[in-house]
């Protein structure tokens, strides 16, 4: 084993003691070299492909991994009402007889503190969690204090999963142990609530910084690494994704712990959808295509997946205004 | 079939079929019968043979087995096509280059598919790459037919070409072969391998449907046989050969002596290096890329691969994760990895080997799953526990077959990575620049992918070092290999035979007339051989006189034998660092040994008056001109720059002229002083070490030269001189198996046997087939041709992007 990765180790079994902030000298040497991490990608897609029945199938199951959001300035408690509804029943009750389905759902609804209480209320019964995004979302750039009590308070609502923002400065200028602290504070105000980190991938600059923030991440308690806000200008994207999951199967194969991946922002289509599955599929294996380990953070992928189904139970080509808007 | 729910629970993939349906139509329309392509026509063959799809073992076309009576109509064809191709503009002929390239893409997925079916391999490849690679080919060289004629100024096509290709990429073979071909304004018979013959009868169909003149590209099918009777076709001009080395070496003799110009991209072992500090996960995916693609059927799959022992266990766990989820299976599958071997005989073959390593100690390790049984399927293999003499190690496999190596330092990792007859290709893994850059120029190998593997243009020159072959396919360096300068049609014959040295003593130096008048004796003079920067006696320790063409005696020299070229070789081998000298250092050196020649230059001239019969006034001339040459070739010294192709990803090409390290000059038994420098020098200037064996007849010039090169400060065993039977230094020349080319000025059959006797190592030669160049004239006797000759392009490869 490498220098590097009996660190690694040590750094783990430190962790799995008491959480205490391992030694992280040794993020800086990971290495990511986006020209292969592209070709890699760009090829994946003519290596695997799914059809007819193996691509409903596909497609019903990344419906149970959409986080549906809405996460704008005018969000209303009738808005996150209407998302609610079509996240307890995303498809048409048709299809799903005709695909021989059912008791599908989405993965979460994901909406701002403040809409928790909404979306708690009307996905009472359902199952379906309500995730929140805290810490000053999405720039981050709020005194910490208060982004932990953003946390409790979203928790207190009723949010069984909290998204929360980094500093992007901490991986921008190397504080690897500061990222430790600010991650593992969050984790610690979400109390039982699940932590999805937001490395806002888009404001790192570098493949190599989002692999060393993914790995700090993960060291310190992230439930899930997720790529993007949204609201960067780059949102999620397969060479960004192939970089963070590696990252996951390394901190696996060290900490025998599963860290779940969500991107989020971009992906629309069902095909981008089977895209990120099959990625996940190769890299990570069967368990990372189930909504406790893997998340889609979309709106509008679901209308799209909605129109493949049809697609595929009619024969037909369909439109979006045959499936209930959210 | 699995219902939607339980597909739901299990996340398998599905089958992803694609269709035959196109491709099986169009065989019907012809029967599934094919007869040769001659003269823009289908031709019905004499005789025929079964083509089989490896992947379901179904016989799915009959093609005809090409008798030599149908080369030789081919190439009558072509012959009288030439004449009207040639004629052509570079316009009018780019104009169907780009015509040929329009229908590959609008026919690419029929083209993707049939290829699957004749050869095995994936879907994925032949549809996202062998076929876009075929069409980028063809625009490629569009584009150099339209500026050939200014690019490759006063050059002019060969004739015509007969190109032998191999099964494991049977379209683009076609294509590297034809379209370089084509742009130059030859004309083409070819012959696709016997067990994939179908793209390449799709491809003339669409010269006939783009109208391409008939007898420009000619197609007959069929094995060896057919393949032989093209080589030894009397009115080919060039044979550009893909293949193993053994038939290389085959071709190698038979097209000895006959002018014919040779292009061999060989067999391979090329080694695959990784460095503690690399992408380890990104690695991995490139390992797939060297080993699993197309089963391995690859010439320079990377196939050895180095590890840093530091990392080596790491690498083997993420190798064996990694084998786990490759699918093997229908080719025909959109989701397949690898897919069927190409024929029963390579299957047999890779079995085999796989054997004979179990046996000699290696560990062998498979993936956990079956390949399917009813076609020819081999499963991806990993070998570790390889010593560097295990056969493994040593031979190509041509299969899903990786061995591995650990190494602890970057000298090992380059000298494992050389330590094969092979030097097609190599790969570096490392995220350090500087590693990168000081490894890459250290491998012999002609492309070298830094962080990346098997990737490959129309812009980029592939080819080999070593017994991987000689000539480049691609960008610039590749249309050399079907160009020939103008003035060459036109020289006259060289002297033939050669001048034979006699071990005796000469009849005494003194014509009658001055003996005995009463001066003092001039003191003797030795004219020894110059080894490693000394002055070294014959091991024969004979000598030979020398005579001025008068037949008046006028010294002697030494004569050279097999242990003086043995030892000369040897003390080349010392001086490998002029090669890594600045070529600053090496131009002012070059300079300095023109000022000491001019110094001498009257000196010269008597020689050149007293030996070789020069009146005062021409040997002058010639003193200058050598001065001059000098000055030519210090001045190229540090001007010979490679190039930065454009190849359409985000890396820098760079395509570097390097020297073949040493090379055997045998010099022009004219021109005893200007003849000698105007072929030692570029070699030297590029870098190389050199062996030269000057004129026979007339020794004493070259000689008397290395008193200059003594006090010029050129290293010692950069320039060695042997004197003697030139027939027979040039014979141990060729088949030294350390020099790595070898330039041939005499006779025709003189030529004919260095050519055959180089096929030992498949040493690039260049000969003059008996024509005598002028030396005098600037055109013949100096030039970017020489230098070109005194290098190898290699071909870079450096993504980047961070």
């Amino acid at each position: 084993m490498d220098s590097l990765d009996t660190t690694f180790t040590e750094s783990l079994l430190q962790e799995r003691d008491s959480w205490a902030r391992p030694e992280l000298d040794w993020v800086k040497a990971i290495a990511v070299n986006k020209s292969a991490v592209e070709r890699r990608v760009s090829t994946l897609a003519g290596r695997r492909t799914v059809k007819k029945e193996w691509q409903a199938a596909w497609l019903l199951k990344a419906i149970t991994c959409i986080d549906l959001t809405t996460l704008s300035g005018d969000d209303t408690e009738g808005k996150v009402h209407r998302l609610c509804a079509k996240a307890k029943s995303p498809v048409r009750a048709d299809l799903l007889e005709a695909l021989g389905v059912t008791g599908i759902t989405v993965g979460a609804v994901c909406v701002y503190p403040t809409m928790v209480a909404h979306a708690v209320r009307a996905l009472n019964g359902s199952n379906i969690p309500v995730a929140s995004v805290a810490t000053g979302f999405p720039s981050g750039l709020m005194p910490m204090t208060q982004r932990l009590e953003e946390i409790r308070y979203a928790v207190d609502q009723g949010a069984a999963e909290i998204d929360m923002v980094i500093t992007r400065e901490l991986v921008l200028t190397g504080r690897w142990d500061e990222l430790f602290d600010e991650v593992a504070a969050c984790k610690d105000a979400c109390g039982r609530a699940h932590l999805k980190v937001i490395l806002a991938t888009g404001e790192l600059a570098t493949l190599r910084n989002v692999a060393r923030a993914s790995m700090v991440a993960q060291l310190a308690g992230a439930d899930f690494i997720k790529t993007s806000t949204g609201k960067e200008t780059e949102n999620a994207t397969l060479p960004v994704t192939l970089t963070m999951v590696r990252c996951i199967r390394r901190y696996y194969e060290s900490s025998g712990r599963k860290v779940g991946f969500k991107p989020a922002g971009g992906i629309r289509s069902a095909k981008d959808a089977l895209a990120w599955q099959v990625l996940m599929k190769e890299e990570l294996g069967r368990d990372w295509l189930e909504p406790e380990l893997f998340r889609f953070g979309a709106s509008g992928l679901l209308t799209d997946i909605e129109r493949q189904l049809e697609h595929f139970v009619t024969g037909r080509y369909s439109a979006n205004y045959r499936h209930p808007a959210a | 079939m699995p219902t939607v729910k339980e597909i739901f629970a299990t996340m398998e993939y599905g089958p992803a079929p694609e269709s035959p349906d196109f491709v099986d139509a169009w065989l019907e329309k012809h029967g599934r019968r094919f007869g040769h392509f001659i003269n823009g026509r289908f031709v019905d063959g004499s005789s025929t043979f079964e083509v089989i799809n490896p992947a379901n073992k179904a016989v799915i076309a009959t093609v005809s087995q090409g008798s030599s009576a149908e080369i030789d109509q081919a190439v009558q064809a072509a012959g009288v096509a030439f004449e009207h191709w040639r004629a052509l503009s570079g316009h009018e002929r780019a104009r169907y280059l780009y015509a040929i390239a329009r229908q590959v893409q609008k026919h690419s997925r029929l083209f993707a598919v049939l290829e699957t079916m004749d050869n095995g391999k994936p879907i994925r490849e032949t549809r996202d790459i062998d076929i876009p690679l075929v069409a980028r080919h063809f625009y490629h060289h569009a584009g150099w037919a339209q500026l050939a004629s200014e690019v490759f100024e006063h050059c002019g096509p060969l004739g015509v070409c007969g190109q032998i290709i191999p099964w494991n990429f049977p379209l683009l073979m076609l294509a590297w072969k034809a379209a370089p071909a084509l742009a130059a304004g030859n004309t083409v018979v070819l012959k696709p391998a016997e067990f994939t013959p179908l793209s390449a009868l799709l491809f003339a169909e669409i010269t006939q449907q783009i109208g391409l003149p008939a007898g420009v590209f000619n197609l007959v099918t069929g094995d060896g046989r057919t393949g032989e009777a093209l080589v030894e076709h009397p009115r080919v001009a060039k044979i550009a050969f893909t293949g193993s080395t053994e038939v290389g070496r085959i071709i190698r003799q038979k097209t000895a002596g006959s002018g014919k110009k040779l292009s061999l991209e060989l067999g391979g072992k090329s080694p695959f290096i990784v460095f503690e500090d690399a992408d380890l996960d990104s690695v991995v995916e490139g390992v797939v890329d060297a080993i699993w693609f197309n089963q391995g059927q690859v010439c320079c799959a990377g196939s050895r691969l180095l590890i840093q022992e530091s990392i080596a266990e790491t690498m083997y766990a993420k190798l064996r994760n990694r084998m786990e989820n490759l699918r093997v299976g229908n080719p025909l599958d959109k989701a397949i990895d690898i897919g069927a071997i190409v024929a029963p005989v390579q299957l047999q073959k890779i079995e085999s080997l796989v054997q004979q390593g179990t046996k000699e100690g290696a560990s062998c390790w498979q993936p956990g799953w079956a390949v399917p049984t009813e076609g020819l399927f081999y499963p991806p293999t990993l070998f570790t526990n390889v010593e560097p003499a295990g056969t493994l190690a040593q031979v190509e496999v041509f299969g899903p077959v990786l061995v591995a190596m650990t190494f602890r330092t970057p000298a090992e990792a380059v000298e494992l990575a050389n330590n094969t007859p092979y030097g097609l290709a190599a790969s570096i893994w490392t995220e350090n620049v500087n590693l990168a850059l000081d490894i890459a120029p250290k491998i012999k190998a002609g492309v070298v992918w830094v962080n990346c593997t098997n990737v490959f243009d129309g812009a980029s020159g592939f080819g080999g070092y070593r017994e991987s072959g000689f000539g480049r396919e691609g960008g610039a360096e590749g249309m050399y290999e079907y160009l020939r300068a103008n003035w060459e049609h036109n020289l006259p014959d060289a002297e033939e035979p050669e001048f034979v040295p006699r071990a005796e003593p000469g009849i005494n130096a003194e014509s009658p007339e001055n003996a005995g008048n009463g001066e003092a004796a001039t003191i003797d003079r030795t004219p020894k051989l110059y080894i490693g920067g000394k002055q070294a006696r014959p091991d024969s320790g004979y000598s030979y006189p020398v005579f001025d063409p008068a037949g008046k005696h006028r010294g002697e020299a030494g004569l050279g034998n097999r242990k003086d070229i043995r030892n000369a070789v040897e003390a080349a081998a010392k001086a490998s660092s002029w090669a890594k000298s600045a070529a600053h250092l090496r131009a002012q050196i070059l300079f300095y040994i023109a000022e000491n020649l001019q110094v001498r230059a009257r000196e010269f001239a008597n020689r050149l008056v007293a030996d070789g019969g020069y009146s005062a006034e021409s040997a002058e001339r010639e003193v200058t001109a050598a001065i001059e040459r000098t000055f030519y070739y210090a001045s190229w010294a540090d001007k010979y720059d490679g190039r930065i192709h454009q190849t359409p990803f985000r890396n820098v090409t760079l395509a570097m002229p390097e020297p073949w390290g040493i090379l055997g000059i045998v010099c022009p038994e004219t021109n005893p002083l200007l003849g000698f420098l105007s072929l030692v020098l570029p070699a030297v200037a590029m870098g190389n070490a050199v062996v030269a064996v000057p004129s026979a007849r007339y020794p004493l010039a070259a000689t008397d030269l290395y008193q200059v090169f003594d006090t010029s400060d050129l290293p010692a065993g950069v320039i060695n001189i042997v004197t003697g039977n030139q027939l027979e230094l040039a014979k141990v020349l060729a088949q030294h198996l350390e020099i790595a080319a070898l330039w041939f000025f005499g006779s025709k059959s003189g030529s004919e046997m260095v050519e055959r006797e180089s096929a030992g190592n498949l040493k690039a030669t260049w000969v003059t087939h008996g024509k005598a160049r002028d030396w005098s004239k600037p055109e013949q006797a100096q030039g970017q041709e020489f230098l070109r000759h005194a290098t190898q392009i290699k071909n870079i490869w450096v993504p980047y992007g961070e």
